[in-house]
């Protein structure tokens, strides 16, 4: 019997404590994937965010750091620039990256850090319970937003990847969608691409946007969050290469 | 360098003595009264093959100190009082995932943005941990540019044996004054291997620096650890100076640049006739208060002298317990003791005891 799939060595074998649907399940395998498919399990430094990744270090085998809310690009300088040998990654959702997080994205970037960022959208505070996060929609309701977003009283869903495209020192900027298998694979792509550039010692910051399925606070079932993400998500927040 | 006597300011002196302990990484954001050490590091820690980074706020500045002490390597970040508050964050999490890290408060005035003059009112955030949680940082409290020297390196091995923040707490005064100081290399105290560290996981298990302990018990357990830690450093890291202290009525304590000015006042006490002695505690946490204790064994009244509306005060009436009186003179929001003043209090106290 031939093997068509099997799990990669560095994506450990056991049950994940995400919802049903959720989409960081497979951006895990994703980067594992990547990380075993490029030989760099034994320098690569992962950073899990504030969220529902936290556990990140549970489901991926490599060295990882769990760090405050917001701060993982800042670690992931003191990181890099002590140790420019070892491949840093952060993963950090919406919340973490765009919210809290902003300042430290933003000058990780205008630094040009040599740093891989993978960030999960899915325009929802996951952890504590689907609160509105700058990423989320307009009328989305959330728990917070119970009347749905609305762009006079929240603001408008904040665009992060247009953003950092906009620095110098931000070399590689790709958004992709999670909204069906053609989608997982072109993110597995652009994932792969932000490794490589750090590998090469390109000289500044790879962001890969992942729009990503959260059906719990969608209040959907997980088919049609998937279908979510292509007929509505997509429309704020285009999938495709903005830099790089 | 080294051996020579030569004239420098407290927050370079400071940055030289952190180059020679080793620190490989600099992390910080610009705040008056310690811009010297940024600006002295951004130049040489470039010249010795390190890392310097001027972050984009304390926040960041040190989360970056976080993510190179996980790596295993010595960082520093400096800041004064507004900057430190900022850091709470990260030295809470330093205290969770036990690492490593030293970190310098040239005190200012406050609250708030306060003003720029010297002083100790962050006493209270840096002997209580500072931040959310259950923790201590080592704190340490030198009064002269030499001590500066002599104890920086003194942090980094404390940071690294016990695998925590060691604080060094300064002030406007003590960061701008310059004085004659010698560098010298003199070794530093075996510590333990850094096996825990993120170094890429080759040939080994996967390391994780982490401070979320989820399942029932766990954090507590985690908890008592850190605290039966914490108890070692109480039993064998205290460092306090006592001066003139043997037959004294008097017992000033004071620390860091506010027991300088106390000294002067015990020798002119001292040359007016009037027994006055000085228990300086050096390590701020962990606390003098068993030798505080035993010089409360003898009946004398206690003068805590300190750069802020009573702080360390309170340290002195906890290891006093009762068994004497003790009395505070503060100058809080920037203002400096004198001498004469100082001394005017003693004649009053020995003018009363004396009725």
């Amino acid at each position: 019997m031939q093997t068509v799939f099997k799990r990669t060595p560095s994506l450990k074998d056991c049950p994940t404590h995400y919802c049903p649907g959720c989409g960081h399940g497979i951006a895990h395998r994703l980067v594992a994937e990547c990380i075993d498919e490029l030989g760099i399990r034994e320098r690569t430094i992962g950073i899990a965010p504030v969220g529902c990744a936290v556990l990140l270090y549970d489901y991926i085998d490599v060295d990882c750091i769990e760090v405050a809310h917001g701060r993982a690009p800042a670690v992931a300088t003191g990181m890099k620039r002590t140790n420019p040998d070892k491949i840093i990654f952060s993963y950090q959702g919406d919340g973490d990256l765009a919210s809290i997080g902003a300042a430290e994205i933003l000058h990780a970037g205008h630094r040009g850090e040599r740093l891989t960022v993978i960030f999960i959208n899915n325009a929802v505070y996951g952890m504590t319970g689907g609160q509105m996060a700058p990423t989320t929609m307009i009328d989305q309701v959330t728990a917070t937003s119970p009347r749905g977003r609305k762009a006079a009283e929240q603001g408008y869903p904040l665009q992060v990847s247009e953003i950092m495209a906009l620095l110098p020192g931000v070399i590689y900027v790709e958004r992709t969608a999670m909204d069906g298998s053609a989608g997982v694979r072109k993110t597995k792509k652009a994932i792969k691409h932000a490794f490589e550039l750090q590998i090469e010692g390109a000289e500044g910051l790879s962001l890969v946007e992942v729009l990503s399925p959260c059906p719990t606070y969608w209040r959907m079932p997980p088919a049609k969050a998937m279908e979510w993400i292509k007929t509505e998500m997509t429309k704020v927040f285009p999938v495709g290469l903005l830099k790089g | 360098m080294i051996g020579e006597r030569i004239l420098m300011c407290g927050n370079e002196a400071l940055a030289e003595a952190a180059i020679l302990a080793g620190c490989d990484a600099y992390f910080g954001y610009p705040i008056t009264p310690q811009n010297e050490i940024p600006a002295y590091m951004s130049r040489r820690m470039p010249e010795e093959g390190r890392v310097f980074i001027q972050s984009e706020s304390e926040l960041a500045a040190i989360s970056m100190v976080f993510g190179a002490a996980a790596t295993g390597k010595r960082a520093m970040t400096s800041s004064s009082s507004p900057g430190i508050s900022l850091m709470q964050e990260g030295i809470s999490y330093l205290a969770g995932a036990e690492l490593p890290a030293v970190v310098v408060n040239v005190m200012r005035g406050g609250p708030g943005l306060g003003n720029i003059a010297p002083s100790q009112s962050d006493y209270f955030q840096a002997t209580r941990g500072g931040g959310h949680g259950d923790y201590r940082t080592i704190v340490l409290g030198p009064s002269t540019v030499q001590e500066l020297v002599d104890y920086t390196p003194l942090a980094f091995d404390l940071a690294d044996q016990y695998l925590m923040t060691v604080l060094i707490l300064a002030d406007g005064i003590l960061g701008q004054m310059m004085e004659p100081i010698v560098f010298e290399k003199r070794p530093g105290r075996e510590l333990p291997p850094k096996d825990w560290a993120l170094t890429g996981a080759k040939g080994r298990e996967q390391n994780i620096v982490r401070s979320l302990w989820l399942p029932e018990g766990k954090l507590e357990e985690q908890n008592h650890k850190l605290q039966a830690k914490y108890e070692q450093i109480c039993k064998n890291e205290v460092i306090c100076e006592e001066y003139e202290l043997e037959d004294a009525e008097v017992v000033i304590v004071a620390y860091g640049v506010a027991a300088r000015i106390a000294r002067q006042a015990v020798s002119r006490a001292r040359q007016e006739g009037m027994p006055v002695g000085l228990i300086r505690p050096i390590t701020l946490w962990p606390f003098p208060t068993e030798q505080i204790s035993r010089a409360a064994d003898e009946f004398r009244l206690f003068l805590t002298v300190e750069m802020s509306a009573g702080q360390m005060v309170e340290d002195v009436q906890l290891a006093v317990a009762g068994k004497a009186p003790v009395l505070l003179h503060g100058r809080p929001g920037g203002g400096v003791p004198t001498v004469d003043e100082i001394l005017n209090i003693i004649k009053e106290l020995s003018a009363s005891a004396k009725r």
